[in-house]
This record gives C-alpha cells, structure tokens and sequence, in this order.
C-alpha cells in the first residue's frame, strides 16, 4: 500500500505545494500550525478539492486534474478520524459504529464489531449517546467507527490535539495496537514530537505548505533543524528496543538496543515485546572518559559522526554507538572545553528518570520495519 | 354549559373542515418547505433574495392580495389553474382543496423561517463525517440531517397548522364562504357575527377555534421535548 501526493492548493493567501509518497505503515504528517497538515488531509479524504495534481493511493487514482478526475469522498473507502470527533448526536454509540457498514459493500467488509469494540475497550459504553462520553472516550468511539468503514487507508488529524495529557495517555495505546494488529496503513497529522516518534514508521516535514523532508521516523528525529522552535527541546534519536527483562527490585526495565542496555522506569510491557523510545538530545551528556562515580545509569561508548551549529549557544551532536546514533546537545562551550572532533571516541550518558510516558511507548514489530 | 357541545350539524361542517383543510395544507407545504429551506440555508446563487423575498411576501401583503392574486393564477381561468384541472384534475376554485391552498401559501413563510433555523443550525462537518464513512448526499440528508433538524421541522409544520386554523382573508377571496366545502372556522364565525342571534354560535365556534390552536401547541411542545430529549445534543 502506498499513498502518492503530488498537489498545489491555494486558500486565499496560503498556498500548498506537496509531493510525497509513502508505503509506511503509520506516516505521519509532521509541521507547525499552518503547515499545511490538514489541508493535504483533507485533499486526501476528498474533502477539499485541489487546484491542481494527482492523489493516489493503493494504485487508485483519487484525484487527477489533468485527467478532470475527482472521486467523492463517499467513494474512496478512506476512514477520516478528526480532531473533534465529530459523532452523530443523534445515535447512540453502537449506531455509530455501525454507521458506515451500511455503505460498504459485503465483499468488502473486513472489519469485524466485536474485534474493533474489544480492540478500543468500548465495550461499556455501546448503549450511550455521545454527549455521555469523555474527550477520550469520545474519540476512541470515533476510530472504531472508522474502522469499521473498512477503509482502505485512515487518516487521523489530530486526533490527540483536544485532550489533556491524561486522556492521551489513555489512547496512545489504542493507536499503536491500531498500527500493529490491523493491516490498514494510517496517515497522522500532528504537530507533537512525542506523538510523532512514539507512533510513526515514517515522517513527512511540511513546512509553509511545502515537504522540507521525508524518510523513516528515526533519520528524521535526528534533524532536529526540521522541528519547530517551540518543539524543538523535544527532539532526538528514536530508537527500536526490546525488552530484555525487568528488574523488579528497583522497579527498572533493562531495554537491549544497538547502542547497549538502556535502563528506564518499569514497564508492563513482557520481555520480547518491541519498545520505542526517543532520548531527547537535550538529556544526553558527553563524557570523554569512561565516566565514574556518577549516577545516571545509561552510558552507552561511540564515536562521533556529525557536528551541526544549534541554536543560540548549542551545537548538536551525533554519536555512532554501535550502529545506533545518539543525538546530544551541548554548548559550543563544552565542546571547545572537552574538544569534541568528528570521529573521536565519547560516552553517551543519559538518566533513567529522562525517560517517561511521553517518549516511551510500544515499539513497531520487527515486520513493519522497511 | 351543554349549550357550548349541542353544536349544529353546520358547525360540525365547520370543524371537520377546519381541521381537514389545516392537515392537508401543512403536511403538502412539507415537503416544498424542507427544499426551499435547505436552499435558503445553504445554496449560493443568483436570485436568492428574490426568492427569499417571494417567499415572505404573505407574510408582508394584505391576505386579500395574497387570495386575489391566487384566484388570478390557480382559479378557473387562471393560467396555473386551468392547466392542473386540464392535466392533472385539480380543481381549486370554490373548493376546499383551494381552501387548502390558500392557508398552505399563508402558514409557508412561518414553516420554512423555522425549517431554515434549524438547518442552519446543524454543524456541517458532522455531515462532512457521514460522508467519510461512504454515505452519498442524499443518505446524509436522510440519516444525519433530516434527524437533526427534527425539532426545527416540528415547529414549523405546527407554525403552519395554527396559522392554517386562523387564516380567513386569502381563504374568503380566492374560494369564497360555501358552507360544507369552504367554510372554514373562521370563515363559520364571521358569517354568525353577521346574522341576529348568531352570537352563542361564534362564542362555540371561537372556544373550539381556542382549544384546537392550544392543543396543537401543547402537541408540539411534548413533541419537540421527546425529540430533544432523544438526540441529547451538548
């Protein structure tokens, strides 16, 4: 499955030039406010039509201007999760779900009501009306009734924007099993970093309606030039772990990756099991000698790959550890102190407690890599 | 008080068709009222204020214009009025069909303000999601709109139902007083005014006139709360 986006779009003063393609299980469309990021999600769901280009995805044309070609919306089997969840008031919760089975045809139909109902956890809330429902509960109703569309492809636009940090704890969950056990390729709008490193198998940077960069999610984490300024502080290197075991004793989880053991804070997850996680590049310290008498557990020995001037008084740093790179921020003036070169070897050091909920989550299944 | 229920068979007449001609006009202005509300509300094109425009004009003209204007177009020799008879066989003059008409024309103004509210009122997007989930516009209108501007609906169709009860001005012109096919409640009770002795019927007349309008509101109130009630919209 892949999406093909080649569109100009023009809103009064604000224009849309994008060309992407994708084949990623969970591609996120990743920029600042303005970017553009919903425009091209609703050029993709039919909601807009554009000015110019073509939009195709799995091998069907969606949109051809040249060829004067424009499928409705209620024709492209595209599942739409929005920001506000949109749910008919009128119908209870399980009328919702059930909506867009009427529309799809039998053949077609793949999506089973027990599995999507168990998969959410919605199950207790099935005889509600919407105007019942939390934030979160409310748009976990909203990707079941997606789903079970049996869409082709989801487009997901926000749909974490209007919840606090509880609620959307309480359904990034949901979301990644949504990218690990169903076979439909998603496409996220977000503006979050944390969102974006923990879910995406692949990133696409729009920037003032244009593509700065696209790629698998761990090369882009790493350009921290292409985040935001406000977001910045929260880029870094993603890496793809497993858990190795836990140690209960001191309530830690031992992760194994390229890099070496990563020690984070207990996680429910079963040894085996993939984990995510992203080490800001403002967490990582630098020691040029094997650092003793310290308390962060994690140092992880590399070499030095990239030296890239930050902002204000910053430069980024990339260490090569063990296949693995590692993204540091330090000042230009520990860099001259410690006289930090390309190629010279240097100990990574992050804290387990830099790791959280916010940039620890379910790692994709080895499959989905690629 | 059992003068006020020993009517005569004449103001039965009066009631029945009081109450026949207000069904039939409200529910036939239905459907019309449905369409041209969702154009007001929601189509852009040239001549929308003319249209507006014609469709309040009851509101606005003397009822006697209204009627004579619609004895001009629907009576006899009237251009519409000739064709329907020729083509389809309807007869409106001196009919309780044009009756009919005239209240319909009267109560539509005040059915398509409440219709257009209501489907104004309705949030877009949510229509916006039906069509994601693979409904056409015309299962969106049905399932998702038609739904959600029940309550708007209601209110109009009793807007145009009260209105019906009472018209007399357009109804006396354009189909005249003929008891027993156009002689309606009000018509009843302008005629009892009009002859010595007729004052214990118009007071019957006028206290039934008065309990049919409240029971039609009072109907449309529980209605409207049951309806309101179902949906729970925030």
């Amino acid at each position: 499955m892949t999406v093909q986006v080649d569109i100009s779009h023009r809103l009064g003063d604000f224009a849309v030039n994008a060309r992407f393609e994708s084949a990623g299980r969970l591609t996120a469309l990743f920029g600042p406010s303005g970017s553009g990021k919903t425009t091209l999600i609703n050029l993709i769901a039919g909601l807009i039509r554009p000015d110019k280009g073509r939009i195709a995805a799995d091998g069907r044309v969606l949109v051809d201007s040249d060829a004067g070609l424009f499928m409705p919306k209620h024709k492209r089997r595209i599942g739409m999760v929005f920001q506000d969840a949109r749910l008919f008031p009128h119908m209870s919760v399980a009328s919702n779900l059930r909506y867009g089975r009427w529309f799809t045809p039998a053949a077609e139909r793949y999506a089973d009501i027990n599995g999507v109902v168990e998969l959410l956890g919605i199950g207790h809330l099935l005889d509600r009306r919407p105007a019942k429902l939390s934030g979160g509960e409310k748009q976990r109703v909203a990707i079941g009734r997606a789903l079970l569309a049996s869409p082709k492809l989801l487009l997901m636009d926000e749909p974490l924007a209007s919840l606090d940090e509880a609620r959307k704890a309480e359904i990034l969950p949901y979301i990644e099993r949504l990218r690990d056990e169903t076979k439909i390729p998603i496409v996220y709008v977000s503006h979050s970093i944390a969102e974006v490193a923990r879910l995406a198998s692949d990133v696409v940077v729009l920037m003032q309606g244009k593509v700065a960069a696209s790629g698998p999610t761990g090369v882009i984490m790493q350009r921290l030039d292409l985040l935001p300024a406000e977001e910045r502080g929260e880029g870094g290197a993603v890496l793809d772990t497993a858990v190795l075991r836990h140690d209960e004793a001191f309530g830690m989880t031992v992760l194994g990756s390229a890099a070496g053991e990563i020690r984070v804070p207990l996680l429910a997850t079963p040894v085996g099991a993939p984990v995510r996680v992203r080490i800001r590049a403002r967490d990582v310290m630098i020691a040029t000698e094997q650092p003793v008498g310290l308390s962060a557990l994690n140092i992880f020995p590399g070499a030095i790959m990239a030296i890239k001037p930050g902002e204000g008084p910053t430069v980024e740093i990339g260490i090569d550890c063990n296949g693995a790179t590692v993204l540091a921020r330090i000042t230009e003036q520990s860099r001259q102190t410690l006289g930090l070169q390309l190629g010279r070897k240097v100990f990574a050091v992050v804290k387990t407690v830099s790791f959280d909920r916010a940039n620890t989550g379910a790692g994709l299944p080895a499959e989905a890599d690629g | 008080m059992s003068w006020l229920l020993d009517l005569a068979p004449d103001e039965w007449n009066a009631v029945r068709l009081s109450i026949k001609v207000a069904t039939v006009a409200m529910i036939a202005s239905l459907p019309p009222g449905v369409a041209i509300a969702l154009v007001l509300a929601r189509g852009q094109f040239w001549g929308k204020t003319l249209l507006n425009g014609l469709v309040h004009l009851p509101l606005i003209l003397p009822p006697v214009v209204t009627g004579y204007l619609l004895l001009l177009t629907f009576g006899k020799r009237g251009p519409a009025g000739a064709f329907l008879a020729e083509h389809i066989g309807i007869v409106f003059s001196f009919r309780w069909t044009g009756a009919a008409l005239a209240c319909g024309v009267m109560g539509f103004p005040l059915m398509v303000r409440a219709i257009r509210l209501s489907i104004e009122a309705v949030d877009r997007k949510i229509e916006a999601a039906a069509g994601t989930l693979g409904a056409n516009p015309l299962w969106v209108f049905g399932t998702i709109t038609l739904p959600l501007i029940l309550p708007g609906l209601i209110a109009g169709a009793i807007l145009s139902f009260a209105k019906a009860m009472g018209e007399f001005g357009a109804t006396i012109t354009f189909v005249s007083n003929i008891p027993n096919e156009t002689q309606t409640l009000p018509s009843a009770i302008y005629t009892f005014t009009q002859v010595p002795g007729g004052d214990a019927g118009a007071l019957r007349l006028t206290l039934i006139s008065i309990v049919i309008s409240m029971a039609a509101l009072v109907a449309s109130e529980v209605l409207a709360r049951r309806v309101g009630r179902r949906m729970d919209i925030e």
